[in-house]
């Protein structure tokens, strides 16, 4: 088994060495962090003119909160304790969250399509055979417990396909889920949207607790690039080249 | 890096095809409604698509109703701005002179008062008032469908917008005949077996429930029937857009 995983890890999956990654994986990525970032800027906005977070179908400021966010709001209307008002943005943080979320959803889908269709998310994504127990997880977690330095690979290694996997098929549909809930329009067409969630104020706390899911994996992804080569692995989603040019001494 | 004169050609053709598409699905959006009123500037194009999205998905669907038992027991009426003259005269009066004006693309321009508005077929529904902000709650809403009222003074088959306006000047709004015919867009007067509380827009509120709060104005005195929201203030639809706020509030 041991011997099975690393030859699967070792065999070659990209077509030349210098190709770290495609042109789709890299314009897609991009866009990616651009639409995640302004939804994540906009979506906090967002949360500072009502900082209370409930659970079911209702929830206003005469009902208790499942939990509030100690920041003053942008709203007079909010106890917060606070003798002052965040200005209101919600206007342009409206705006910016569906622009992005437009942004996102369509690069998903040229990605996915992509993925498909080219066989990149059985060659790449997918465990590859002999990995997909915890074993092989633990054998890359505790190489970087070990504090080993991440190695530049020729595909991602088991630890980060399960973590691209959860990301691309969970959280991500699960947070625009969640989002779409959101909507009284698109509720009305799928009422079952929002019901399963257990009504509209459980889809907004979790669409926010999914928010701080995917921040986590940004958080730990960043770490992972600085560790491996930020400028290697830069270079590698930027350019393409996964091993630097021999450039003339 | 050397491009081919294949590459060349396909990405060529590829982008002419694209802007062709683009043009074609623009003529296609504009002759079926798709395009909301403040579909310029940088969010014009997620604003479109917003709309577009949501009219062919949601034309005819019905908000969720509630049962009884749902009803909030704690609404939250929000901040009622400091009412002017006007409002605090017909207050005074009981409300026996609020008068709402229907007027613009109509075969038979009228008034109605309150009387003759609860004169007129009513519906009661439970549906749940969502602000953007986040906060929610339930409540039965009782009053005359807008649908009734437009089948009253005729509205014409070209009318693309119903717009609204408020005693408080600064707040007005529009719809497009999708909401204005829709059965649950009411002209409310009443909540919870009672008159509608001042506070959560009484005498007269224009509930639009597929839509966030914003939409439904408090006070209404005045509807106008229209083809174009292009005369009406900066031409954007409402006074949302002019405060920053998207046209289109059902998401």
């Amino acid at each position: 088994m041991c011997y099975a995983a690393r030859v699967s890890t070792a065999t070659p999956v990209l077509k030349t060495q210098a190709q770290r990654h495609s042109a789709v994986v890299r314009v897609t990525h991009w866009l990616t962090v651009i639409a995640f970032f302004a939804l994540l800027v906009s979506g906090l906005e967002i949360v500072v003119s009502h900082p209370r977070f409930y659970w079911g179908e209702t929830g206003n400021v005469n009902m208790r909160p499942l939990f509030t966010i100690p920041i003053p709001a942008s709203r007079n209307t909010v106890p917060t304790g606070y003798g002052y008002m965040m200005p209101d943005q919600n206007g342009w943080s409206r705006y910016l969250h569906f622009q992005a979320a437009w942004v996102l959803v369509l690069t998903a889908l040229v990605y996915g399509i992509w993925s498909l269709a080219t066989g990149h998310l059985r060659r790449n994504l997918l465990p590859a055979r002999g990995e997909w127990g915890w074993g092989a997880v633990w054998r890359v977690m505790s190489k970087y417990l070990r504090r080993a330095r991440p190695e530049e690979e020729h595909s991602y290694n088991a630890a980060q396909r399960w973590a691209y996997l959860a990301v691309i098929f969970v959280l991500f549909p699960a947070v625009i889920w969640t989002g779409l809930a959101l909507s009284p329009s698109f509720d009305s067409a799928f009422p079952w949207f929002v019901d399963v969630l257990g009504g509209r104020q459980s889809a907004r706390t979790l669409h926010f607790f999914l928010t701080w899911l995917l921040v986590a994996f940004v958080l730990v992804h960043v770490t992972m690039v600085y560790l491996g080569g930020f400028r290697k692995r830069m270079r590698a989603m930027i350019t393409g080249r996964g091993t630097p040019p021999r450039e003339g001494l | 890096m050397k491009i081919s004169r294949r590459k060349l050609i396909t990405g060529g053709v590829a982008a002419a095809a694209g802007f062709a598409g683009l043009g074609v699905a623009s003529q296609v959006a504009r002759r079926y409604g798709l395009v909301p009123p403040d579909h310029c500037g940088f969010y014009g194009p997620g604003e479109t698509l917003d709309y577009a999205a949501q009219r062919i998905l949601t034309r005819h669907s019905l908000a969720r109703e509630f049962s009884r038992g749902m009803i909030s027991k704690t609404p939250f009426a929000n901040y009622v701005a400091p009412m002017n003259d006007a409002f605090k005269r017909l207050q005074a009066g009981g409300f026996q002179d609020w008068r709402l004006t229907v007027d613009g693309m109509v075969a038979r321009p009228g008034t109605f008062s309150l009387a003759d508005l609860r004169a007129m077929p009513v519906r009661s529904q439970i549906t749940e008032v969502a602000c953007e902000e986040g906060w929610s709650y339930i409540a039965e809403w009782i009053g005359t469908p807008l649908s009734e009222v437009l089948r009253e003074v005729g509205a014409l088959p070209q009318a693309r917008y119903v717009a609204y306006f408020s005693i408080d000047r600064d707040w007005w709004d529009s719809i497009d005949m999708a909401d204005a015919w829709h059965p649950q867009t009411l002209l409310t007067l009443g909540m919870n077996d009672g008159d509608l509380p001042v506070g959560f827009g009484g005498p007269l509120r224009l509930r639009v429930p597929r839509q966030l709060g914003y939409k439904s104005v408090k006070y209404v005195t005045r509807l106008t029937v229209t083809d174009s929201m292009k005369r009406f203030g900066e031409g954007l639809g409402s006074a949302a857009p002019e405060g920053g706020y998207a046209w289109f509030a059902g998401i």
